[in-house]
């Protein structure tokens, strides 16, 4: 019987690590609403998930001051405090790629929202007490792109 | 107890056997497909995958193919992350777009000469697919901004392309066009079948050249940039900003890494980000591909730690791999040039 529940067990957890559908090195998502709903919704789905904001970025309008023409166009920085100090001390060499970031820009009358994988960085930074983080940064990162990808 | 545990394994067991037997089609394209092809394969910057004339001629193999291969350097990746299973799903939505009998191409190869092929493709087809088949400049409609042709040309000097595309689906194409695109019918063009053969030889025969520059990827193992700095922490974030001026950079600001993450006042003084930008070059790179926006505007860290400090950027030739898009290699590769110079300037 012992056995039975064993082969069950490593079934079971074998069949929960089964990869979800990824492409290859980035994540990106198409939203149906305009660029300032969808922006809206990416803040909340970052907050939603546990992250905090960090600085938007507003390319376009750096880019129009300087006379190019643009679409809406932004990079959302966001992380949690206290986990980018914990790592920033210990593995300085990430800095370059903290906080994380989503662009967000806009295709008409959708918008376009794109990321870095964070396992990714995995193969960058092969550090094993890393690898965890960049494994819950994906997830979040697909449930915030998820969010957005859902709301109408 | 043991007969429950076994019960809930089972009934567990079966849900998620069930839902990896059935994956949702049209969720796994809005996930992986929609942001290039749109939400209804209208297309934009991936082909229009909802075109009558495309649905009516290809076949399944081809589009599970093109999943799992990919175009390298050609922005469409090669989703390898997906099970089988997942594919399928994918292969059956996009397919009950086709309203038409579906076609299983030959896996044969057809025999022609390929030196007449070469001479009919200069002709007939390097206009729009490039002199040596490298598909037409840039990767499609960008994201965001519409370019001439309601479709680039593919590129048909590309492993994916090759590896997906059988030679009849190849003849088949050019026999019948495809209505909608530039892409006309060469029967009707005044080619006669060996002809035809002849240019599909041609095609076939990419396999055999060196790969394409439009396929190829910039490697390079390093994903960051670092320097060590003799200054101080201070001096050397001032002589961050004067070199990057020097290279014709413009500073946009200077925040500390945890800005807007802690109450203002509380920020970690030791750990810099300057941040500055080409906005010529922003301009260009948002123009080939705008998910580039994701590493710009440039930027640099200064680090103080334990006494020491030293400079970190990204390396944007490493990053250029994860766009899949050869058109911006040569920006990658001088961008990362740029960083050292300024990296190296204000350390010096």
């Amino acid at each position: 019987m012992k056995t039975i529940i064993r082969f069950l067990a490593i079934a079971f957890f074998s069949l929960l690590l089964t990869s979800p559908a990824k492409a290859d090195q980035l994540l990106s998502a198409r939203s149906s609403q305009d660029f300032e709903e969808a922006m809206s919704t990416l803040q909340a789905a970052i907050k939603n998930n546990g992250y905090q904001l960090s600085k938007v970025q507003r390319v376009d309008v750096g880019l129009q001051a300087k006379g190019y023409k643009t679409d809406k166009y932004r990079v959302v920085f966001y992380g949690k405090a206290e986990e980018i100090a914990d790592l920033a001390a210990k593995h300085p060499e990430l800095i370059p790629y903290l906080p994380l970031n989503i662009a967000i820009f806009s295709e008409e009358n959708n918008t376009i929202l794109a990321a870095g994988r964070p396992e990714l960085l995995k193969e960058f930074f092969p550090s094993a007490d890393l690898a965890p983080y960049f494994e819950r940064w994906e997830k979040d990162l697909e449930k915030i792109l998820d969010e957005v990808r859902e709301t109408k | 107890m043991i007969k429950n545990i076994i019960l809930i394994l089972v009934m567990s067991l079966l849900d998620i056997n069930t839902v990896l037997a059935n994956p949702d089609g049209a969720k796994l394209f809005s996930q992986n497909c929609a942001t290039c092809h749109g939400d209804n394969g209208a297309g934009g910057i991936g082909v229009p995958l909802a075109l009558a004339s495309f649905q009516s001629t290809i076949s399944d193999d081809y589009v599970r193919k093109t999943i799992r291969h990919g175009r390298p350097g050609r922005i469409m990746p090669a989703f390898t992350q997906i099970n089988d299973a997942e594919v399928e799903a994918i292969v059956k939505y996009v397919r009950a777009w086709n309203k038409t009998k579906p076609i299983a191409f030959s896996q044969e190869l057809i025999k022609g000469d390929p030196v007449h092929g070469k001479q009919l493709f200069s002709k007939y087809c390097a206009s729009c697919h490039g002199a040596n088949g490298e598909g037409g400049k840039g990767t499609g409609v960008t994201f965001s901004r519409p370019r001439d042709l309601p479709i680039m040309a593919p590129a048909l000097h590309n492993p994916g392309f090759l590896a997906s595309a059988t030679d009849a689906m190849i003849k088949n194409t050019l026999i019948m066009g495809r209505k909608g695109t530039p892409m006309i019918s060469f029967y009707k063009h005044g080619l006669n079948e060996k002809d035809i053969n002849d240019i599909v030889s041609h095609i076939r025969g990419f396999e055999k050249q060196p790969v394409s520059e439009s396929a190829t990827i910039l490697e390079t193992e390093q994903a960051i940039l670092s320097v060590d700095s003799p200054y101080d922490l201070q001096t050397t974030i001032e002589n961050v900003k004067n070199a990057a001026t020097s290279h014709n950079f413009i500073f946009i600001r200077e925040q500390t890494l945890d800005s807007g993450l802690v109450p203002e006042g509380t920020e970690n003084p030791k750990q810099h980000i300057i941040y500055f930008c080409n906005f010529n070059v922003l301009n260009q790179a948002l123009a080939t591909d705008p998910r580039v926006g994701l590493f710009l505007p440039c930027r640099i860290t200064a680090v103080e730690q334990n006494g020491k400090v030293r400079l970190y950027s990204v390396n944007p030739k490493r990053l250029s791999k994860i766009f899949n898009n050869s058109a911006l290699n040569n920006m990658c590769d001088e961008m990362t040039k740029q960083y050292k110079t300024v990296m190296e300037e204000a350390t010096f």
